[in-house]
């Protein structure tokens, strides 16, 4: 009974960093229908000049961190402005080469100044300060990390929900020509989501980086982030954390249950076991495209 | 381009005589290139023959049928660990492994290609990178693949050779990567194949005609896998030692870029797509080598970046490659080519 509750919660603690990438993947998909591959390698790049302030110029966290968010948002706004404005067209496979395209480019100038060798991130929490309750383990960074990921949740949420330009998002998603149409801005809106969206990733990213700092850091948060938001139905933020929870408990349960060995492909299985009764993942309407 | 003025010149694998011309051509020059060129070079040429030919089952199934596969490295794999393996455990004849190796992948195909029945877009493409990343992964537990340490290919035997240097190997590859080319670009011209095309542009319209879509689009996947499990068989003997970690989530990205750098939906863009980033893969593993350049690069390394990490620049490369070309030139080069042929047809005026 212990074992299954302490691979619970790791689960849950895996399940918060795979919420934020699913979040700020969803974001994204929501008000552009891009898939962005990207999204892991925008967060490497906050997070490696995140250490390259901290470790070679000194500075201070207090500093640094919120360098590092605007840092995040000013790169999320000059992918868009520079890369996805100029694309001639808008399918859906030339959106996902021109981001697998940008992850390789990051990936590559990550790995170009930093080399492969693992880096260990001045972080304020290691990851072996916790808190043990009866006899099962939280580190503290697991529970800083899942309160983020419901902060930023919730705070997405309610201002896609409750907020002027958050409702703008959502008419640029159902339609962008009525939408410019009835006056809004919407690259500028689109501007903003990126901008937002790579801000999520980059938190992902720090939280992430104490545990594991090395230019591959991301491809799996990402591609978990990816399958979960995927489950939630790609649309809905709410969607996408319920996703990632899954996607963490499952795979955790039956790493400590079934196979280790095979327990990051699980979550996998479950996506296309999922997908082949709701085609469009749990919390989302199928819609069929008119022609 | 040109005006068709009947069936039968729709459906004509070669449509004029200048395209025969230029056919034989290249046959002949193939023929004659492994009698003068180095050895490395033969070497190069295999692989990318290989890479020719994975590009043209991936270009059938996303740039004609239009279904995104971020997957084909397990295809890929499936090919060339199966091949090995019925040929050193089983002790099959190679012309008996690599079909069967081949129909596995085309049955794997098949299989990945229901559940992308009612899959689209970003569903689709998570749920063939699954299937990728989860065949490396199995493979790489299993024990009769050899596990993590890899396997070697056994010695190449056909008939009464052995075909064991590259320029041996050579004759096969180009002779396969040449009949399946002619094979994919013959059923593109024919009902299958505007099926293909049909499902690409309007699945519901495509259905309305009297498409079978669900059939259509497991047809396409399991002839994709095929081509691609053939690649995969032939490629564990140009490298001769195979292992799991070589067929990873980059390697269906590269695929993809090199359909996508060709142009989508072009037998000759496959081509050129796959024998330019395959030649950068080639190439850019040694890019400190590269004259002037190479030293230039040095420095720029050491004072701005890592030494460590300067192979890592290929995936710089490949990347704006690939941004490039959907920003600037969506139907890549084939585009290219299409626009320059138009251009001077009608030059001066």
């Amino acid at each position: 009974m212990l074992d299954f509750i302490q691979s619970l919660v790791n689960g849950i603690a895996a399940g918060s960093a795979y919420a934020l990438m699913g979040l700020a993947l969803t974001l994204i998909y929501k008000t552009s229908e891009v898939v962005n591959f990207a999204q892991g390698e925008m967060a490497l790049v906050s997070v490696f000049m995140t250490y390259l302030v901290l470790d070679t110029y000194g500075f201070p966290f207090y500093l640094a961190f919120p360098a590092a968010l605007v840092f995040s948002f000013l790169l999320g706004m000059a992918m868009e402005f520079f890369v996805l404005r100029r694309a001639k067209n808008h399918t859906v496979l030339s959106m996902i080469i021109i981001t697998i395209g940008m992850e390789m480019i990051l990936l590559g100038f990550v790995s170009w100044k930093f080399g492969a060798d693992p880096k260990t991130m001045p972080f304020p929490l290691t990851p072996y300060d916790a808190f043990i309750v009866g006899n099962i383990f939280i580190t503290k960074l697991e529970t800083l990390t899942l309160f983020c990921a419901l902060f930023l949740m919730a705070a997405l949420f309610s201002f896609l929900r409750f907020s002027r330009f958050g409702l703008a998002m959502k008419a640029v998603q159902q339609n962008p020509t009525v939408a410019r149409l009835m006056g809004i801005r919407v690259k500028r809106v689109l501007l903003f989501t990126w901008g937002a969206s790579s801000l999520t990733g980059c938190v992902a990213g720090l939280l992430i980086s104490p545990i594991v700092m090395q230019p591959y850091m991301m491809w799996d948060p990402m591609l978990k982030g990816f399958s979960a938001a995927v489950l939630g139905g790609m649309t809905s933020l709410p969607g996408a954390v319920t996703g990632a929870y899954l996607v963490g408990v499952i795979e955790n349960i039956f790493g400590s249950y079934v196979s280790i060995e095979f327990k990051s492909v699980v979550a996998f299985a479950i996506i296309v076991l999922v997908l082949c009764i709701k085609p469009s993942g749990l919390f989302a309407r199928h819609h069929v495209k008119k022609v | 381009m040109d005006r068709k003025r009947d069936y039968y010149e729709d459906v004509a694998l070669f449509s004029s005589g200048w395209e025969i011309f230029w056919f034989g051509a290249l046959l002949a020059g193939l023929a004659v290139f492994p009698f003068v060129a180095k050895n490395y070079y033969v070497y190069m040429a295999n692989y990318m023959a290989i890479h020719v030919l994975v590009a043209l089952g991936l270009n059938l199934l996303t740039g004609y049928t239009g279904q995104i596969s971020l997957g084909h490295a397990g295809f890929f794999a499936v090919g060339a660990y199966g091949t090995v393996t019925l040929m050193s455990a089983a002790g099959a004849p190679f012309l008996v492994a690599l079909p069967v190796s081949a129909a596995v992948a085309a049955l794997l195909g098949f299989l990945l290609g229901l559940p992308a029945l009612r899959l689209e877009g970003p569903y689709l493409s998570i749920a063939t990178l699954g299937f990728g990343i989860t065949v490396t992964k199995v493979i790489g537990k299993l024990e009769i693949f050899g596990g993590r340490q890899g396997m070697h290919a056994p010695d190449l035997v056909l008939g009464p050779w052995t075909l064991s240097t590259d320029r041996d190997l050579y004759f096969l590859i180009v002779t396969i990567t040449v009949l399946f080319a002619l094979a994919a670009r013959n059923i593109m011209k024919t009902r299958v194949g505007r099926a293909f095309r049909a499902v690409r542009e309007a699945e519901v319209a495509a259905g309305a005609m009297g498409v079978n879509v669900s059939q259509v689009k497991t047809v396409a996947f399991a002839l994709s896998a095929f081509y691609t499990g053939v690649g995969g068989g032939l490629f564990a003997f140009v490298l001769r030692f195979i292992e799991p970690e070589l067929f990873d989530l980059m390697m269906s990205i590269l695929f993809l870029a090199m359909v996508v750098v060709g142009g989508l939906g072009s037998i000759m863009g496959s081509i050129t797509g796959a024998i330019l980033i395959s030649w950068l893969n080639l190439t850019l593993r040694n890019i400190l080598e590269i004259p002037y350049f190479g030293d230039w690069l040095k420095e720029l390394s050491h004072s701005f970046f890592s030494i460590t990490g300067v192979s890592n620049i290929q995936f710089i490369v490949y990347g704006l490659i690939m941004v490039g070309i959907m920003v600037f030139e969506p139907l890549g080069i084939y585009g290219f080519w299409l626009r320059t042929k138009k251009y001077w047809k009608t030059w001066p005026f």
